[in-house]
């Protein structure tokens, strides 16, 4: 729950559930709306309350989208609110963009209690502070209980281009280095561990976070040393690093004692029977740097608290072009192939 | 590395040396060590992996109760993927099948209590090791008057499963690397008649790489030495006289039975049934399921594999087609399913240095 959630009360309503008609579009709409999702998210163009925002942007821009239907809404370290922020503000950020504005859309499933829905908004606000952006636009449906799962989030950005930003696939050549700018799979041990029918007792909280600063301060220092960024959510490390080898035609070789990885969170992969390199992660990036400018670059992630633990995790190489290579940690080789389908644990 | 380059130092001649655990395999493919070990060293890769042996009729059996008999049907994430004769349980969950992911039938009671107008049926699949949290369900249900919970027991045991391997006339395996956790469970004395009978080398050994390692080297000293005799190389975990508690909670609630294995046929006395004392917690016994026998698909080797005749990239359909989005068999889903660990870790490049 929001820190701040204390000095902003919910207001007085006349219901605590939100039901159809606040979805109608009607008088039940405005008064959902007007009960704090407006004054919360307060700005100049959102305030004008008009059927979409003019924007005045500069130079190129960067444009993406994303929708989150994360189970349960509220878990370890975060909920859905700040995760549909972050979402699209780290996806602008992997392409080289200093994110402006965001669109907001909820799909309510009727009963999700307002305290919840207040909770969520309140998680917003928090977080587009955090990353400095605007929610300018947005839409709120509300469908038949058993026909969505509680609330469903879409959030859509756009932000304008660093000038120095040059994030292009074709850049990457062999020699080059890939850095994780924090520890693994922190995001998908928190869900899994609040999941029905695990109840394991943990203190991993999700990672997610803002990671648009650091990005700006990256391409500030080494520019268009940088050749691709990435924010290894669903399907972990191992699948972006499959992508990029794939789409490249260039191999990937990983080392298993330089992946950064937070102790509790290993250990909760292990007795799940999970693969760290699989595991969802919200607030990391990966990025791919030239040889000469990767110090620079280390230091530069070191001096921020979101990349306290980068490390240099792996290198291209013209050998074994496709595949992600990895030595493990007592010196054998193998190859780290993409996840089928979603990661099922094992029996013993 | 000391165990390694020990092992390279021991060797003199070619040893094929099978682990029996779904679990030693994967960790051998994924840490790199089969293509780390000197290449007089051929490892086969035995029938240890609970949901790769598990019948196709079972599956078709968890299926028709979760679709046809309105049962929330529960079970470790591992048996979803794997094909019955016409679909997965995961095509069945797809389909609005109640079926849920545990990691412990105790969870699978409590669901029971939570729904007492629903039957709740837990998938209860596993060597010896799965045993005792599956027998402790039933006599937890037992005691908490829980009367809409039962198991669907699938359990298979490890001596015979070695006992067949060794009698298949084509067998070359000359050691044996046990299974240390059904050991923690069951101690070591059921292995002695087996050394004995086989004049094979066998060493209990455990799952981390350097387990398995030490393992191989305690198993190549022997063969070497022309020994044969029980070693433990896993004596953190493993008692000579196992886990006490554990097997009284087992020999409660299950009695040996013959089992049929995936692959394998008929095996007898190789697996436990409910006894009929808990008849009430018996799923086979509560629903009458009347699922005529599956054929295996004809295409799928895994029998060969198990035994350790084959490996997986010698099946014509590994990585073509079967793959782990469209298996054949079990052994390509399951985590410790050999083929799911050949296509995974190696990238249809096992055996090969990349």
């Amino acid at each position: 729950m929001s820190k701040m959630s204390l000095s902003c009360p919910m207001p007085k309503l006349d219901f605590e559930t939100i039901t159809l008609g606040h979805g109608s579009g009607g008088k039940l709409t405005n008064i959902l709306l007007d009960s704090g999702v407006f004054e919360v998210l307060k700005n100049d163009l959102l305030d004008k309350r008009h059927d979409g925002a003019i924007l005045d942007l500069k130079g190129k821009v960067a444009f993406t989208t994303d929708s989150f239907v994360v189970s349960p809404i509220f878990f370890p370290g975060g909920n859905i609110g700040e995760l549909a922020v972050n979402g699209t503000v780290n996806d602008l950020a992997m392409c080289g963009a200093i994110p402006r504005y965001l669109s907001l859309s909820f799909i309510i499933e009727e009963g999700l209690p307002m305290t919840e829905f207040w909770s969520i908004l309140l998680s917003i606000r928090d977080a587009c502070l955090a990353a400095g952006v605007q929610v300018v636009t947005g839409d709120t449906k509300v469908v038949e209980r058993g026909k969505g799962d509680k609330i469903f989030i879409n959030t859509t950005g756009v932000g304008e281009v660093h000038p120095d930003a040059a994030i292009d696939l074709t850049r990457i050549e062999p020699g080059d280095k890939i850095v994780l700018s924090g520890e693994l799979a922190a995001h998908g041990m928190a869900i899994m561990s609040v999941r029905e029918g695990l109840e394991f007792e943990s203190q991993i909280e999700s990672d997610t976070q803002p990671l648009n600063h650091l990005a700006k301060e990256l391409l500030d220092e080494v520019g268009n040393d940088i050749k691709l960024l990435r924010d290894p959510t669903r399907g972990g490390v191992a699948t972006v690093l499959n992508e990029i080898a794939r789409d490249r035609d260039l191999g990937v070789s990983i080392a298993q004692r330089d992946l950064p990885i937070n102790d509790q969170v290993a250990g909760a992969c292990e007795l799940l029977g999970l693969d760290p390199l699989y595991v969802a992660n919200e607030g990391l990036f990966l990025a791919v740097v030239a040889e000469e400018a990767v110090d620079r670059f280390l230091t530069k992630c070191h001096a921020n608290p979101v990349g306290r633990f980068a490390k240099v995790i792996g290198t291209f190489t013209a050998q074994h072009p496709k595949k992600v290579v990895m030595t493990s940690s007592i010196g054998g080789k193998r190859v780290v192939s993409m996840l089928t389908g979603e990661q099922l644990p094992r029996i013993c | 590395m000391r165990y390694l380059e020990e092992i390279k130092k021991t060797v003199t001649q070619p040893w094929t040396i099978m682990e029996v655990c779904g679990g030693q395999t994967h960790s051998l493919v994924k840490n790199g060590i089969l293509n780390m070990l000197p290449k007089e060293i051929n490892m086969v890769h035995g029938p240890g992996c609970p949901v790769c042996v598990t019948p196709t009729s079972l599956i078709d059996k968890a299926i028709y109760l979760a679709e046809e008999k309105n049962v929330i049907l529960c079970s470790f994430g591992d048996m979803l993927r794997v094909p019955g004769s016409g679909k997965s349980l995961l095509d069945a969950k797809a389909g609005g099948a109640d079926i849920r992911i545990l990691y412990s039938p105790l969870e699978a009671v409590k669901i029971a209590e939570q729904n007492p107008d629903r039957e709740v049926v837990f998938f209860a699949v596993g060597f010896e090791t799965t045993a005792p949290a599956n027998a402790l369900s039933v006599l937890h249900a037992e005691r908490m008057e829980v009367n809409n919970y039962s198991i669907l027991a699938s359990h298979v045991l490890v001596p015979p499963a070695i006992k067949a391997v060794m009698d298949d006339p084509e067998s070359k395996i000359e050691a044996f690397l046990a299974a240390g956790h059904v050991c923690t469970i069951m101690g070591t004395s059921e292995y002695h008649p087996l050394v004995a009978a086989y004049n094979i080398p066998m060493v209990v050994t455990g799952f981390e790489p350097i387990d398995l390692l030490q393992g191989i080297l305690m198993a190549v000293k022997q063969l070497e030495a022309g020994e044969a005799k029980l070693e433990n190389q896993y004596t953190r975990m493993v008692r000579p006289d196992g886990n006490p508690n554990a097997m009284e909670a087992i020999y409660q609630v299950f009695e040996v039975t013959d089992r049929t294995w995936r692959g394998m046929s008929n095996i007898p006395e190789s697996g436990y049934q409910v006894k009929a004392a808990y008849a009430a917690y018996d799923a086979t016994r509560k629903f009458s399921v009347n699922i005529a026998e599956a054929p295996e698909n004809p295409d799928c080797i895994s029998g060969a594999i198990m035994k350790g005749l084959a490996k997986p990239n010698d099946c014509p359909n590994f990585g073509t087609k079967c793959t782990p989005e469209r298996p054949l068999g079990a052994p390509m889903v399951s985590s410790e399913g050999a083929c799911a660990a050949y296509y995974h870790f190696s990238g249809l490049l096992a055996e090969q240095e990349v």
